[in-house]
């Protein structure tokens, strides 16, 4: 058996923060999931109305897929090895490689190859992000940050799943930390990345990013009222729970993780701003939580009549809340 | 959200695949991450998408004995895709796709496409091209 020592398997909340993590931390940069998630700026919200996936637009509480694997150790300051394949038995040759080696590697999969998975959570969705920690006969060990233990997967499956075709096509992904600094200087590092994060919710030059995104949403809702199509109302509403529950978000549409960020970045910087955020935005989160089980009621019972505007009243609310968090943010410089 | 909040629902999917982990505060007002079985309303959304394409999968597997579509249709509706998702996970146009769907065509696919198939649902070729007689 082939496995790489002294590494602690850590259940993370999220895939791409957790692998980001997990790495830096074997590399001996030590880096906590909500401080990766917010040092990233990864905190977002998108609804785009002609992106459709499964027939339902996409409602998004971060950024875009990838954006920590690719952006992120450049901004701390971290030398990084990516690499991307053509060949799909030259991509399983070198992964056998590094795992012979003992170097941990960081892959992206699909999760509908994934055969470790619930079956009913095997989606089309080609971001995920796993770590590889060692082989045994024609099985890979994964540290799959959002599982509580150690999976494993078939030689075969793995191939499929790190050459699945379509949407962010993972592309054979592999990637690993090649040089940490021992210590980076964090005081800086987060208030340039919240200088960025407010900037992008509060003014992002377009309608469907951030504030103004939760508002176009909630207009949208407003409209669905006309449409008197139950069952796409119920879909609609659904997609938008599943984006902000379902496993990898933390719960509350990543807005719980951003507090964790905030509270440590308050104990870094020490400034009395940051823990009155931290709270709100953990007051927000409950917000969100509302928000879904509002409209989880109205999945659930089919027959109730649906009270859309007061749906999108709460959404708004959401977003109301969220603004005035930016705003108190904007005096962290 | 508060640690006791957390839902700890224990539901269905999640059976047998461990827990997830969620941000929660203490009573000292200190995040801590902690597990969670899972909460009823995240549930209740998937299983109606579930629901939804197994509804489907059952219309279109009558549909393949009956000779209106083929194989690739159900198992497309099986495995929660649609056309373009499916298109885009075989990497064809989705015209093609769709065209598969017509059971003329279907019959008249070589091998190799049927084992890109198959490979794609994870099933063995017989699958496939012996569906009416294995389900039926």
């Amino acid at each position: 058996m082939n496995s790489i020592r002294n590494f602690d398997h850590q259940h993370f909340a999220h895939c791409e923060t957790g692998v980001m993590s997990a790495l830096l931390k074997y590399s001996g940069l030590e880096l906590s999931e909500p401080m990766v998630f917010g040092l990233s700026g990864t905190i977002c919200f998108a609804y785009l109305p002609f992106l459709k996936m499964g027939n339902m637009p996409l409602v998004s509480y971060r950024m875009f897929p990838g954006h920590i694997v690719k952006k992120f150790p450049q901004r701390i300051g971290v030398e990084y090895f990516r690499k991307t394949y053509k060949d799909q038995d030259l991509a399983m040759a070198e992964l056998d490689d590094f795992v012979e080696k003992g170097r941990l590697v960081g892959l992206q999969t699909s999760a509908y190859f994934t055969t470790y998975f619930p079956p009913e959570m095997r989606f089309q969705f080609n971001a995920h992000n796993i770590i590889i920690i060692g082989k045994e006969g024609d099985e890979y060990l994964v540290s799959d940050p959002v599982f509580d233990h150690i999976e494993r997967i078939k030689t075969a499956d793995l191939k499929k799943a790190r050459f699945a075709r379509g949407l962010s096509a993972p592309k054979g992904l592999v990637h690993y930390p090649l040089k940490s600094p021992d210590a980076v200087d964090l005081k800086k590092l987060i208030r340039k990345s919240i200088k960025k994060t407010v900037h992008m919710m509060l003014y992002a030059p377009l309608p469907w990013i951030g504030i103004k995104g939760i508002n176009h949403l909630s207009r949208h809702i407003l409209k669905l009222a006309r449409k008197q199509n139950p069952k796409y109302t119920r879909h609609f509403l659904g997609n938008i729970v599943r984006m902000q529950e379902e496993i990898g978000t933390g719960g509350g549409g990543f807005r719980f993780m951003y507090a964790a960020f905030l509270q440590e970045a308050h104990s870094a910087l020490d400034l009395p701003v940051l823990k009155e955020a931290s709270e709100k935005m953990t007051e927000v989160g409950d917000q969100w939580r509302m928000l879904a089980l509002e409209c989880a009621k109205i999945v659930k019972n089919k027959e109730a009549k649906v009270e859309l505007p007061q749906i999108a009243q709460f959404l708004r609310r959401c977003g109301d809340s969220e603004k005035q968090i930016y705003r108190m943010l904007k005096t962290v410089r | 959200m508060k640690i006791k909040e957390v839902p700890q629902d224990d539901i269905k999917t999640f059976k047998g695949f461990g827990t997830k982990a969620i941000y929660a505060v203490d009573e000292n007002g200190q995040y801590t991450r902690i597990p969670t079985n899972g909460w009823e309303m995240e549930e209740v959304v998937l299983r109606d998408v579930v629901d939804d394409f197994a509804k489907l999968a059952e219309e279109s597997k009558s549909r393949v004995t009956k000779g209106q579509t083929s194989p690739i249709e159900y198992y497309m509706n099986k495995y929660f895709m649609d056309l373009p998702a499916l298109a885009a996970g075989m990497g064809l146009a989705k015209w093609r796709v769709k065209r598969h769907f017509s059971p003329g065509v279907f019959n008249k696919l070589n091998d190799k496409m049927l084992q890109r198939y198959a490979d794609f649902f994870n099933i063995e070729l017989a699958e496939l091209y012996r569906f009416s007689k294995i389900n039926s």
